[in-house]
């Protein structure tokens, strides 16, 4: 018995199971939960009449996609955008902490409108190309706005006409700056000024580039509900995917023995590292994001079922334990390799050019075969060799494996 | 592994099956079409106060009864974990007036008295935008595992593991089109767990061809060299596929109703990707190579002829 390598491989053990134990349900819980799985805020909105504007089939759809846009632009995952009836939509946010800000801002017209001394509008959103909130070298936080062409010659037409006096700026018809003209202006861009806080003007940025509203929204009703997966059958999911989780544990000991506990050990490891790098990344878990935990998991479970089929493999061309084992990691390791990168490529353009599910799969896949690279391979590396450096055991058994049967009728 | 029976003289029938299963799955495709959810559809949505609390699972359990168990089912409360609540939206399919009193009337008798705040046509919460976007981000990722594969590999084993990823994706398709299953949204994301698993384990079974293609003898054969690559990674193969299926079998059996269709994708998409890639993805490739090495050889006879 070498002690050192044995305390090495309790006191790795020892640790994962410890903080597992201590930290899962925090871990877990902190992890931001989609509409699906957690719910969040339902909020009905109420199309209205305007002077200019009737509320019809065309301008509900249209005034749809802005408030998609809307959502999408501050981040929320996975919301639903629905229509009701003829003249409502609802919203659907996932677990949004503080919902008024979010709702104050779906029902915004955000109708943008640059007039002149005598009042005539020359330009209006519609002329907009992009909208981004920065801060000044002050620290004052400015909406800068960029024109489309058409929009960028009428705003310099517009300053042109008004160098020495007021122009301003108004959204759903009250005045946001009115700044004097020193110049005309022909790049095509522009910064509004009279936000108080960061937060403020990028609210507004979205706001302006996502569009104006078509026709008045009223929030008429906004309360919490439930995950749209329902809670029992969430519930349900959670107990089911415990039980499949048990039956791998389970196989890769009685079929793996030693090296299966050690699998299993580290699997949980990467659970919390999982858990915990979304947590930092401050990403939402859905339905498709635990898919592709699920694949990973999978993939994890994959790399050390190749590891320890070509460890026995190798055990049984005659090799001693540890030269067997470092064998096993070495050739698996091509192979897992190879499969890995291309998942991980993959997850790559769906997360570049997927939204929605398609985002939160590539998310999770991308994340968990990173770190399963790590936990099935560096870490339970670490800990087998360890364990067989301690020289505890030296029956093959012992590793779920066999030695060649040649060897065994000599030692009889 | 011990040899079973032969995969690569079997080939053809391997192949005969998945392409008879293919023609009925696109016939059925064709002419029966999809069961699309209420996510692509829209459909209608009920709000619902009871005057005593009631559970997402009682309310399900009275629309089971009326073909409606996977609606969508929330409560409505000032806590999210809430398990029992007054007020309850529902979403459905969309439903006939008569239909919808039917369940109502259920839902009274069985539940107690309740107030119908509103109802009303939902539309689609999935525009065509995902399935397109969806589309050509997998369209696109195939591509570029068909250079990794190349430069890793070769060009004709990309070809072979995309095909039999292919394969696995219609075979889904198919079954979602023959049960009539719905099409929600996270079948999207089922499709894409299904296409990562298989192109994993068709990668596997191709690096022990590319390793054995090292190491062999003279005196095997191309055949036998596929055979035993395919038969030493059986046992690989078998676990891998049963420990993934131990959770989605669970999920899709006690996971409820919500859920069931998401691992029913998984289910056959996980088993379709075994089967492509233990039987078809190795003859595959075989048969890409031979076909490509007769071609050169008819070149280079007929450069002698000259």
């Amino acid at each position: 018995m070498r002690w050192d390598n044995f305390t090495k491989f309790m006191v790795v053990i020892v640790a994962i199971i410890g903080s597992f134990a201590f930290l899962i349900k925090p871990l877990a819980l902190s992890v931001k939960q989609g509409l699906d799985l957690q719910g969040g805020t339902h909020v009905v909105l109420q199309a209205k009449d305007t002077d200019v504007a009737k509320v019809d089939d065309d301008a509900l759809n249209r005034a749809v996609q802005i408030i998609e846009r809307r959502v999408n632009e501050l981040g929320l995952t996975e919301p639903v955008i629905q229509r009701e009836g003829k003249d409502r939509i609802i919203v659907e946010l996932p677990g949004v902490k503080d919902p008024e800000q979010a709702i104050s801002m779906l029902g915004r017209t955000a109708l943008l409108e640059f007039k002149d001394m005598s009042g005539q509008t020359v330009l209006t959103g519609k002329d907009l190309k992009d909208s981004r909130a920065s801060a000044e070298q002050s620290g004052r936080p400015i909406v800068g706005l960029e024109f489309n062409s058409e929009g960028a010659e009428k705003f310099a037409e517009l300053t042109a006409k008004n160098v020495g006096k007021q122009i301003a700026i108004l959204l759903d018809g009250q005045v946001l700056t009115a700044p004097v003209v020193n110049e005309p202006i022909s790049g095509g861009r522009a910064q509004i000024t009279g936000s108080k806080t960061m937060q403020e003007a990028e609210h507004l940025a979205i706001l302006l580039r996502s569009g104006s509203l078509p026709v008045k929204l009223e929030v008429i009703e906004n309360r919490t509900v439930g995950p749209t997966l329902g809670q029992d059958s969430k519930d349900k999911s959670v107990k089911a995917f415990g039980i499949g989780l048990a039956m791998v544990f389970l196989f890769m000991v009685l079929y793996y023995r030693v090296p299966g506990l050690v699998a299993d050990i580290v699997l949980l490891l990467y659970t919390m590292l999982i858990l915990a790098i979304m947590k930092a990344l401050n990403a939402t878990l859905t339905l498709p994001g635990i898919a592709g935990i699920i694949l990973s998991i999978g993939m994890a479970v994959d790399a050390n079922v190749l590891i320890f089929e070509r460890f026995k493999e190798e055990m049984l061309s005659g090799r001693t334990l540890r030269s067997a084992m470092d064998a096993g990691f070495d050739r698996a390791f091509i192979t897992i390799l190879d499969s890995n990168i291309t998942t991980v490529m993959a997850a790559a353009v769906l997360f570049y050019l997927g939204t929605g599910p398609i985002k939160g799969f590539a998310i999770t896949l991308a994340l968990g075969v990173l770190v399963s690279m790590f936990t099935a391979i560096t870490v339970t590396k670490f800990v087998l060799k360890a364990l067989i450096g301690s020289n505890l055991s030296t029956n093959p058994g012992f590793y779920g494996a066999s030695a060649p049967k040649a060897q065994e009728e000599v030692a009889k | 592994m011990r040899h079973l029976f032969p995969v690569v003289k079997n080939a053809k029938i391997f192949f005969s099956i998945s392409i008879i299963f293919l023609i009925i799955g696109f016939g059925s495709m064709l002419f029966r079409g999809f069961n699309w959810g209420v996510d692509f559809t829209g459909g209608s949505i009920l709000d619902l106060k009871f005057d005593k609390p009631v559970t997402v699972a009682q309310v399900r359990e009275v629309l089971s009864d009326h073909k409606l168990g996977n609606s969508v089912i929330q409560l409505g409360s000032a806590d999210a974990v809430a398990t029992e609540s007054q007020s309850v939206l529902i979403r459905t399919a969309v439903i006939t007036d008569e239909a919808r009193r039917e369940v109502m009337n259920d839902m009274t008798s069985r539940l107690g008295s309740n107030q119908v705040l509103r109802v009303e046509n939902v539309g689609a919460t999935v525009g065509n935008d995902l399935v397109k976007q969806a589309l050509i981000a997998v369209v696109l990722s195939w591509v570029l595992m068909i250079i990794y594969i190349t430069f890793r590999f070769e060009f004709k084993f990309a070809i072979a593991a995309i095909i039999a990823l292919i394969i696995d994706v219609s075979v889904t398709l198919s079954w979602f089109s023959l049960v009539h299953y719905e099409i929600d949204s996270s079948f999207v994301a089922a499709i894409l767990t299904v296409v990562g698993y298989s192109v994993n384990s068709t990668i596997v079974i191709f690096d022990r061809i590319r390793e054995n293609l090292k190491t062999h003898r003279r005196s095997e054969s191309l055949p036998d060299l596929v055979e035993n690559s395919i038969w030493q990674c059986m046992t690989r193969s078998l676990f891998t596929s049963l420990t993934t299926l131990f959770s989605v079998v669970a999920i899709f059996l006690f996971g409820g109703e919500t859920i069931h269709n998401f691992s029913f994708a998984m289910l056959i998409g996980f088993s379709s990707g075994f089967y492509t890639s233990t039987f078809l993805a190795g003859p595959l490739w075989m048969f890409l190579k031979n076909n490509a090495k007769s071609n050169s050889q008819r070149v280079v006879s007929k450069t002698k002829v000259v």
